[in-house]
């Protein structure tokens, strides 16, 4: 090892794969999220040339998880070419379940622990698990504790029909009962972001994510999945006019001053990603150009229960925290990557940042090839889309940076620093 | 296997195509690395020094080579050296000769005539002779029964039998290599090239390039030639990636997602060629659409795409290629490689397929016009025409043109894409360094395009 403990090493990014995204219910309906996730590896591995290959650690997760899937990244490091005996591990974080799986192997390799890994997220809303009802669930514990099939049939018949009803997982904030539409919502009243300002928003991300695909951009990000070949949220041909004619479909109580569309909030999506990380040594060895550094990542936690503070405002803090150990401000990052949860997300984030005196992010350096609106939102498999994005966008920009903004469920966020080689 | 080739092979069937005078396709003897090159012993005919050298490259193949057999001895192959014809009239002793032996053959069984290169001549009587043994080779194929097949080796005028490329294209046509390659001459043109330092690894160290790697042909180019040694980049468009990925990772290759009509593309090969492994050896240029259409029904797009992706994008890439100095760098007196994929439809032609055919043919001139370029660099270029191959492509004709396409050939049955890739491996070796600017059909002898 060629570093010592006190200086970590560099953890690099070596590129990325991810298969188109899907709306859910869509073309991935009856795939699980372990297939997209090993097509996802297995487009990894080919990319880059890793068959048999024995990396350090794939970390991951998905946050809508079935109990069967415990195993989700080890399972589908089973079903892939890598060496079987290559470690995984699975990590949840709502929606920045993909950066944390990045941050913590990029850690791993600055920490000299591992040479290589992968960090990566899927997500299937079509395949989320259907939970059962409290009341059958006690009663089927209580009849496997029974002891003689007469107390087990006494058991089993306190059921009654009602409790047989499948209970949807539920994705609204379990500590407000609100929706993170209605969140976005609030905290988009209070701030007096405009529908125009999130229709803007949103339009752009699906004009640069289609440019960015007919230039070629993603050829070497995405590989195609069951004869899916383009992201189908993205709307190439959306006008500020069709934007403008959409519902609101949250904040409905605020009446005639609700701004959040369909248009400018995310679609609910299946998908996958995955980057690859490793150190220099490793990437000489393996001939692998490196696309850029992970140099630090943040996170952080609000405390919105009591409503001081907006549910997906956390990334506001992180930043801050973040941007003052590096003694940077917005101005000097090239890249901006701002996770679209909706549109007034980003316009929250930057504000806030701005409110902290951390600089403006000048919107043209704001996801410059599109993001969550246009690609879609396949909650832990966002992380590592952005983040072998913005690799891409720095390859060949050695020093320039960029700063990534990941918000999340229960008040959190993560925020990362990267710098091209 | 196709449904009548199984049958045909059945007991039933074996019995029932006899009577009935039906075609009887044999199940091919096709190549593995750890069988012998040849099942049984192989005669040779032809008394002359190129006999001698012909004789030498078999006997360090350690293959039972006889001047004379028993009769009733099962032969599996026969080589004929006609190099010293003068006349048409020396053919007769010899062919006769060979004639007498062919109910000796095995199934699969190989009979190969040597002789030189008619053009070789001007004077009319010896080239009347060599032309003739062109014929007689192409008639003799159609005789041939149970999977057995007939080639000519054409031998330029002044290269000595002891080349490299003699033994190559020797052993190549006596091994399962060609199963699907009948009626066909092969052209040796020069000196150049080396024999492997282990026949089972002829791509040992290789890095190659496959386009269209991600189904049927390509795909199976991918396979034989990592089975050869060689290491390999798989290219297809994005939209083919989950298939790509899967091939790529059944051969521990690496996987680059370019349109191959992008301007860009030849860079892009280049580049990764270069980032990954450091070298490139191979390029095989396997990408090829079909927008069939009768011409009076043809527009443009169909047009433009068929040769944009057929032949245009060849050319542009091979124009990156012959500019870099990556792809020039002669290695033990080997350089690269180009081999890319003709179709017989560009030979004889093919009803709807207009914009096919002109793409396809102009493969096979683009190979002739470049050979000169690749020659200064120690390097070839050829072409490999396939006729009829089961694939999923031809598993979408119509069933009735299926069922002739295939019992059109001497073989009476398609190809295997595994068949084409065989040909295109052995043209990428060392050991083809002396073929060059040829096209070399896998067809069966197929009377379209004969």
């Amino acid at each position: 090892m060629s570093s010592s403990p006190s200086t970590p090493r560099e953890a690099l990014i070596l590129g990325g794969n991810r298969i188109p995204f899907a709306r859910a219910h869509g073309p991935y309906a009856a795939v699980s999220a372990q297939d997209m996730l090993t097509a996802t590896l297995e487009g990894l591995i080919a990319r880059f040339g890793l068959q048999g290959e024995r990396l350090g650690a794939v970390g991951g997760g998905a946050v809508l998880k079935h109990p069967r899937n415990f195993n989700l990244v080890r399972e589908s490091v089973l079903g892939t070419a890598l060496d079987p005996t290559t470690p995984a591990y699975d990590v949840q974080m709502a929606c920045a379940t993909g950066m944390e799986a990045i941050g913590s192997v990029a850690d791993k390799i600055r920490l000299g622990r591992i040479d290589s890994g992968v960090g990566c997220g899927a997500d299937s809303i079509s395949d989320a698990p259907i939970v059962v009802t409290d009341e059958l669930q006690a009663v089927l514990m209580k009849a496997s504790r029974a002891k003689t099939a007469a107390s087990r049939l006494a058991a089993l018949s306190t059921l009654r029909p009602g409790h047989l009803l499948p209970q949807a997982p539920g994705v609204d904030e379990p500590r407000t009962g609100m929706s993170m539409g209605e969140h976005m919502a609030v905290t988009a009243h209070r701030m007096g972001i405009s529908r125009e300002d999130q229709d803007a928003i949103a339009l752009a991300s699906h004009r640069r994510l289609a440019a960015a695909y007919d230039a070629g951009f993603f050829d070497d990000l995405i590989t195609a999945f069951r004869s899916v070949t383009l992201d189908t949220i993205l709307r190439p041909d959306t006008t500020a006019e069709k934007l403008a004619g959409l519902d609101p479909v949250f904040g409905k109580d605020l009446g005639e001053e609700a701004t959040l569309t369909a248009g400018n909030s995310t679609a609910l999506t299946d998908g996958a990603a995955a980057v690859l990380l490793s150190s220099q040594d490793w990437a000489e060895e393996h001939n692998l150009p490196v696309l850029a550094s992970f140099l630090d990542y943040e996170q952080a936690a609000v405390d919105f229960v009591d409503g001081a503070e907006g549910l997906l405002m956390a990334p506001v803090q992180a930043a801050e925290r973040l941007l003052r150990r590096h003694d940077m401000q917005l101005e000097d990052f090239e890249y901006v990557e701002i996770h679209e949860a909706f549109a007034a997300t980003v316009l929250a984030h930057t504000t806030g940042w701005e409110e902290r005196g951390l600089g403006r992010a000048d919107p043209e350096r704001i996801n410059v090839v599109g993001s969550s609106l246009a690609a879609g939102h396949p909650f832990a498999a966002t992380g590592p889309r952005i983040v072998a994005t913005t690799a891409k966008l720095l390859h060949g920009q050695p020093g320039a940076r960029a700063l990534i903004s990941v918000c999340a469920a229960g008040g959190q966020g993560i925020t990362a620093i990267i710098e091209g080689r | 296997m196709d449904t009548y080739t199984q049958f045909a092979n059945s007991m039933v069937g074996q019995q029932l195509t006899k009577t009935l005078g039906l075609p009887q396709p044999a199940v091919l003897r096709r190549y593995d690395p750890d069988t012998p090159l040849l099942p049984g012993p192989v005669v040779l005919l032809g008394a002359s020094s190129a006999s001698e050298a012909v004789a030498e490259h078999l006997l360090q193949w350690d293959l039972d080579v006889r001047r004379h057999v028993a009769p009733n001895e099962r032969i599996a192959g026969i080589v004929v050296v006609l190099d010293t014809v003068a006349t048409p009239g020396d053919l007769g002793s010899t062919v006769l000769e060979l004639g007498s032996l062919l109910r000796q053959l095995t199934p699969s069984a190989r009979v190969v005539i040597v002789f030189r290169d008619p053009g070789g001549s001007e004077d009319p009587a010896t080239r009347a002779a060599r032309q003739g043994i062109e014929g007689f080779t192409r008639s003799l194929a159609k005789e041939m029964r149970h999977g057995a097949t007939a080639n000519g080796l054409v031998l330029h005028e002044s290269l000595d039998a002891s080349a490299p490329s003699v033994a190559g294209a020797l052993r190549f046509v006596l091994s399962g290599r060609s199963a699907f390659v009948s009626g066909q001459v092969l052209r040796v043109s020069t000196v150049n090239g080396a024999l492997p330092g282990d026949w089972k690894r002829p791509l040992e160290g290789k890095v190659a390039v496959v386009t269209g790697a991600a189904r049927g042909i390509g795909a199976a180019i991918a396979t034989v030639l990592h089975r050869d040694g060689a290491q390999i980049i798989g290219v297809d468009v994005p939209a083919a990636g989950e298939s790509l990925a899967e091939v790529i990772n059944s051969v521990s290759g690496t996987a680059l997602q370019v349109d191959i009509t992008s301007p860009e593309a030849g860079q892009r090969i280049l580049q990764h060629a270069e980032e990954r492994y450091g070298r490139l050896d191979v390029v095989v240029h396997n990408a090829g659409i079909t927008r069939d259409k009768l011409l009076a029904n043809m527009d443009h797009h169909r047009w433009d795409s068929v040769l944009a992706v057929n032949i245009e994008s060849q050319l542009r890439i091979n124009h990156d290629l012959l500019a870099s100095e990556l792809f020039s760098r002669p290695e033990k007196g080997s350089g690269p490689r180009i081999v890319s994929l003709a179709s017989t439809s560009g030979i004889a032609g093919n009803r709807g397929q207009t914009n096919y055919a002109a793409s396809k043919a102009g493969v096979i001139g683009m190979v002739a016009a470049s050979a000169a370029q690749l020659e200064s660099r120690h390097g070839t270029i050829n072409a490999v025409a396939p006729g009829f191959i089961e694939t999923e492509m031809t598993a979408k004709m119509p069933a009735l043109p299926r069922e002739v396409a295939r019992r059109l050939s001497s073989l009476s049955q398609g190809g295997q894409p595994v068949d084409v890739a065989e040909t295109v491996a052995f043209l990428a070796s060392d050991a083809a360094g002396g073929i060059n600017g040829e096209t070399l059909r896998v067809c069966g002898q197929n009377l379209v395009g004969a």
